[in-house]
């Protein structure tokens, strides 16, 4: 379960979250809601370490963690970008392995084993040797999916995942968390489509702008 | 143009091109990885560290090399710093052309999405681990060329030694050509520089080629 306490945050004497509190079960999907420009960016970055909140408290089932702590066993939550960020001087299997081996220090094989596992389970097989500009925006999501999910997080963060598709893929996003959230992952989704939200969610938070 | 007098001024033409060849391959071993620090540096948010790099950048790129070359051999004894001329040529050498390449490296990191060490960074990578494995990669893929540029350029500026008294490829020629009262080593001085260009083009080409799986 993850709960987050009085978060706040503002940049310089702009207020942008107040007082934020929620809490999300084990294997939930929430979905953020709000006006664009509300801060639903700025919550998920702060809550996945990129953003460095002015105070709140962070637990993950009752104990506290911090989000930009460093160490691999900080590493409970994922994250998967806006513009997915692939690396993309490395093939789909090294963008995967990358830090399960440096990190988690992984030995090869096994890290490879287990990438090579979730690139099947994500439709992605025989792809592990393409580069990143080889892929669709799909196939690219569906990686840096794969990526996340490498570190074993506790929490996958989205920021508005069906932004950067083709319409038309938004079914299949919202399968793949559906999918995902059968296995039992904890989701947190930002988007402005209500449909979507509905559609994917077991609760929607709605961020209001300051 | 006999082939008996070519044969005759060859070999003192070659020993100016070893010496050429040696000023430049130097040169590279130590500017490269300099430059590269420096501009870590210069992307630093120490303030101090970053003047005295600007700083040294804009002395190395707004004065002539030619100049940094009698300063060093002949300015900084006074100072009680002694270079032989080899020393000496290899030194300012190292240190102008690690301010062009600190340049252009700063330029290559400068065009690295944010978000690439924002991945990096929820990945847990450390900072070393990120600029080792992603970052450094991606710049070098993007300075290949100006890299390339600067590379043919110290070919031709290794010729500046002259003037601390070294006897590199364009001195052996200007020698003959005074002595024997004839353009031809200085035509042949011509098509060595054109060779060693033509093998620098070549190979950078190749590096390039290496780097063109990504894009
Ligand atoms: N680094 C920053 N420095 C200063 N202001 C910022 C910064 N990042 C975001 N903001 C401001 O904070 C507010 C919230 O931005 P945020 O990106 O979180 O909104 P959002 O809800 O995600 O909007 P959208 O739906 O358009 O993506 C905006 O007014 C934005 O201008
Ligand atoms: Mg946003």
């Amino acid at each position: 379960m993850l709960e987050i306490k009085n978060l706040n945050k503002s940049f310089g004497n702009r207020t942008i979250l107040k007082n934020i509190n929620l809490t999300v079960k084990d294997g939930e999907v929430l979905a953020i809601v709000g006006q664009s420009g509300a801060g639903k960016t700025t919550m998920l970055r702060c809550i996945t370490g990129l953003e460095t909140a002015d105070s709140g408290q962070f637990l993950l089932d009752g104990a506290a963690f911090d989000p930009q702590g460093m160490d691999a066993s900080d590493a409970v939550i994922g994250v998967v970008f806006q513009n997915f960020n692939l690396f993309p001087h490395l093939s789909v299997l090294e963008n995967v392995t990358l830090a399960p081996k440096l990190v988690l220090k992984e030995a090869p094989d096994q890290a490879e084993r287990e990438a090579r596992g979730l690139l099947e389970q994500l439709g992605l097989g025989g792809k592990e040797k393409l580069y990143p500009w080889q892929l669709s925006g799909g196939q690219k999501q569906r990686v840096a999916i794969a990526r996340a999910l490498a570190m074993k997080p506790k929490i996958l963060c989205y920021d508005e995942p069906t932004s950067a598709l083709d319409p038309n893929l938004r079914d299949e996003v919202a399968k793949l968390i559906i999918g995902l959230k059968e296995q039992g992952m904890t989701q947190l989704v930002v988007t402005h489509d209500m449909d979507f939200a509905q559609k994917i969610a077991d609760s929607v938070y709605r961020v209001q702008a300051q | 143009m006999t082939l008996k007098y070519v044969a005759e001024i060859m070999p003192s033409l070659l020993q100016g091109a070893e010496l050429t060849l040696q000023i430049f391959f130097w040169t590279l071993v130590g500017s490269l990885p300099l430059g590269l620090l420096v501009s870590l540096g210069l992307t630093s948010k120490f303030k101090p560290l970053k003047w005295l790099l600007n700083f040294y950048v804009w002395l190395m790129r707004g004065t002539p090399l030619l100049l940094q070359l009698i300063f060093v051999f002949y300015g900084l004894p006074i100072i009680g710093i002694v270079f032989d001329r080899f020393g000496a040529a290899i030194f300012a050498f190292i240190l102008n052309y690690a301010a062009y390449f600190a340049e252009i490296f700063r330029g290559g990191f400068q065009s690295i999405d944010e978000g690439q060490y924002e991945a990096a960074k929820v990945l847990r990578l450390s900072y070393g681990q990120t600029i080792r494995k992603i970052v450094i990669p991606q710049v070098v893929k993007i300075v290949i060329p100006s890299i390339g540029n600067e590379v043919i350029n110290l070919v031709k500026d290794s010729s500046l030694v002259y003037v601390i008294g070294l006897g590199d490829l364009l001195r052996a020629g200007n020698v003959a050509t005074s002595r024997d009262v004839t353009l031809v080593p200085l035509i042949l001085v011509a098509v060595i520089y054109l060779l060693l260009i033509g093998i620098c083009t070549f190979v950078l080409h190749k590096v390039e080629k290496r780097y063109s799986y990504f894009k």
